[in-house]
């Protein structure tokens, strides 16, 4: 087997039943090396148990996984040698220092003790801890924790690294400095499987997995699937009176949806360049003058909930 | 707005010192009914400690807070009456149903029955939680979870609502859901502040102060913040961005450049004067015009821009 072209991870017809209840339902993609994919999806859709058989801590009831070369189920103890895992709580011993908790899990994940001091140093270096090596952990700040918490998950120099929403909870500048060493670390040819809830963290990832309900229903970079389609055009809808607006614009025929979004309205059409000066007339006929409309580009959320949306109504559709 | 009678929380020159650490400082500002105002700040800035000054449940060294009028320092008991505090763990019994931890919040503040039986069917309703009212609280989801913290906190019709990082692991459509109940309570004149550490939440609200080592740095709309921005923020989409850092990063004008998972977002001081330079530098690589765009600044871009023109504390 070509070692650099092969994909990081191999996902083919994978499925997993509890009993009735299908929670990954024929998922296929591939990460490539070094490639940094986005995991995204309701909260139940999936997400963890499909990290979890990736990590070889569940079998999948049909289908196969490929994990840094191993098929999980022929030897799920080899994948875990080769994975890093990081979850969303950081699992780190808040009695012990920085080094002391590093030297933990790095004997965990079975790190030589020739290799040991190295990789410490490694990982305190690449974390940016140099200097709170004595520091408790309960004496750290959530964007520190998190760092070490990523520094114990790559002392044994895993070929794939899973985050489970690695960021939950942590501050901005926090959050951008954490993304830069997952960019480091892909650089070197770490796979990164990441899952999140946020969209202006799935942007840091190359490329985005989305699943609803067990299965894949979006694959694409960021750009690519921000330019799908979300069933129609969004208008922006600034004026004085949200609470007012909200019923004349929902009364009129093209506007199929309308949701707040901070002083602005958002509005789900079929051609919003046409309806848009619609908008502001109907508003005006009713007293309430000065109100902008214009068409904006959907976000990321906007395709999300839309296609988790319309998955839904899929699903329902099938079983009626 | 300067209008006390106007203001549902009036805060006045409030500080709070833990030891020898300043957590909040200087802190003024003020809510009006039916807005919601959010708390932004990264890790340490004094947000959680300004929102328990705000819920009566630590006291200024320092300042006035008024809530609906009412002095919280001098007469906390009356000031929680209008107040609901919904911290980042809001206290459900998981092992008692969603009905159930209703009706104990509701007996905590002594409500009659009749009158929070029909509020908490109204809220279940709009949650969509109204099948799961025998549901023990500890089976639901996160999601469904923060929606019954939501119901309990409302269930005494406060006029003025503290949310502490509301919606933290809760995915984007529950979210939704979430804010489009806040949004309807803005629409009934309830006021809210809101603490965040995602700054696509932050800009949901109507107005926001940035908050840095206890002080408000900026505070305004999200609309006018961002308006305020110096520079541009340029975006070049290109598979493997990362080949393209170190010629952007030694190009003139440019203050910041973040790697995303398909290109980079750019930080320079004048988008159309900086563009055929950028277009140049970057035509070796294969990137095309059509590759380049400008892009809105975030909340992020403006805040995380703001910590790197300041010294930073250790």
């Amino acid at each position: 087997m070509d070692q650099a072209s092969a994909p990081a991870i191999v996902v083919d017809k994978l499925s997993k039943r509890f009993g009735d209840f299908a929670a990954l339902d024929d998922v296929s993609f591939n990460v490539g090396r070094g490639e940094i994919m986005g995991f995204l999806g309701p909260n139940g859709a999936g997400k963890s148990t499909l990290i979890r058989v990736l990590c070889g801590l569940l079998r999948p009831s049909s289908g196969r996984a490929v994990v840094a070369g191993i098929d999980i189920t022929d030897d799920p103890e080899a994948v875990r040698r080769r994975i890093g895992y990081m979850s969303q709580k950081f699992s780190l011993y808040s009695d012990l220092s920085v080094v002391e908790n590093l030297r933990f899990f790095g004997g965990i994940y079975g790190v030589s003790p020739q290799t040991i001091a190295e990789r410490v140093a490694f990982a305190v270096e690449m974390a940016g801890l140099r200097g709170r090596e004595t520091a408790l952990v309960s004496e750290l700040a959530g964007g520190w924790k998190q760092r070490l918490a990523l520094g114990c998950a790559i002392l044994h120099q895993p070929a794939v690294l899973f985050l489970d929403e690695p960021t939950s909870g942590v501050d901005p500048s926090s959050r951008r400095r954490f993304w830069n060493l997952i960019h480091d670390l892909s650089a070197d040819g770490v796979s990164v499987l990441v899952s999140t809830h946020y969209m202006d963290e799935a942007e840091y990832c190359m490329r985005i997995a989305m699943i609803a309900a067990g299965r894949l229903i979006a694959l694409g970079t960021p750009h690519d699937l921000k330019r799908q389609s979300i069933g129609g055009e969004l208008v922006e809808l600034e004026c004085d009176n949200v609470g007012a607006a909200i019923d004349l614009v929902a009364q009129m025929p093209a506007v199929r949806d309308v949701a707040v979004f901070g002083n602005s309205l958002h509005l789900l059409v079929d051609e919003a360049d046409s309806i848009a000066p619609e908008v502001c007339a109907r508003l005006a006929g009713h007293g309430l003058t000065g109100a902008r409309a214009r068409r904006i580009a959907p976000s990321m959320e906007d395709m999300f909930v839309h296609l988790v949306r319309s998955a839904k109504s899929q699903r329902e559709e099938a079983t009626r | 707005m300067d209008d006390a009678a106007d203001s549902a929380v009036e805060v006045h020159g409030v500080a709070k010192r833990f030891g020898a650490t300043v957590a909040v400082d200087a802190l003024s500002f003020s809510v009006a009914r039916g807005e919601i105002f959010g708390l932004v700040g990264p890790d340490g800035a004094g947000k959680t400690t300004a929102m328990r000054m705000l819920a009566s449940v630590m006291t200024p060294d320092a300042g006035s807070i008024r809530i609906d009028g009412v002095d919280v320092v001098k007469d906390p008991a009356q000031a929680k009456l209008h107040v609901s505090y919904m911290p980042q763990r809001f206290g459900l019994y998981e092992d008692l149903t969603v009905d159930e931890n209703i009706r104990f919040y509701a007996d905590l503040f002594e409500i009659p029955a009749k009158e929070w039986h029909e509020r908490a069917q109204r809220l279940l309703a709009a949650s969509g939680m109204t099948p799961f009212g025998s549901r023990r609280a500890g089976l639901l989801s996160g999601g469904m979870k923060q929606k019954l913290g939501l119901t309990c906190a409302l269930v005494h019709a406060p006029r003025v609502l503290l949310l502490d990082e509301p919606t933290t692991g809760v995915d984007p459509v529950s979210r939704r859901e979430f804010w489009q109940i806040l949004y309807s309570l803005r629409a009934q004149g309830v006021a809210m502040v809101i603490s965040t550490a995602y700054l696509d939440e932050a800009e949901r609200c109507d107005r926001l102060a940035l908050l840095h080592q206890g002080r408000i740095r900026y505070c305004d709309t999200p609309k006018r913040l961002k308006a305020g921005m110096p520079g541009a923020i340029i975006r070049i989409t290109a598979g493997n961005p990362r080949r393209l850092l170190d010629v952007v990063r030694t190009l003139e004008g440019v203050s910041g450049v973040l790697l995303v998972g398909d290109g980079l977002h750019i930080h320079v001081d004048d988008a159309a004067r900086r563009l055929p330079a950028l277009l140049h530098a970057m035509a070796p690589a294969g990137v095309q015009a059509g590759d380049i765009q400008r892009v809105e600044p975030t909340i992020e871009d403006l805040f995380v821009g703001l910590l790197e023109d300041e010294p930073q504390a250790a």
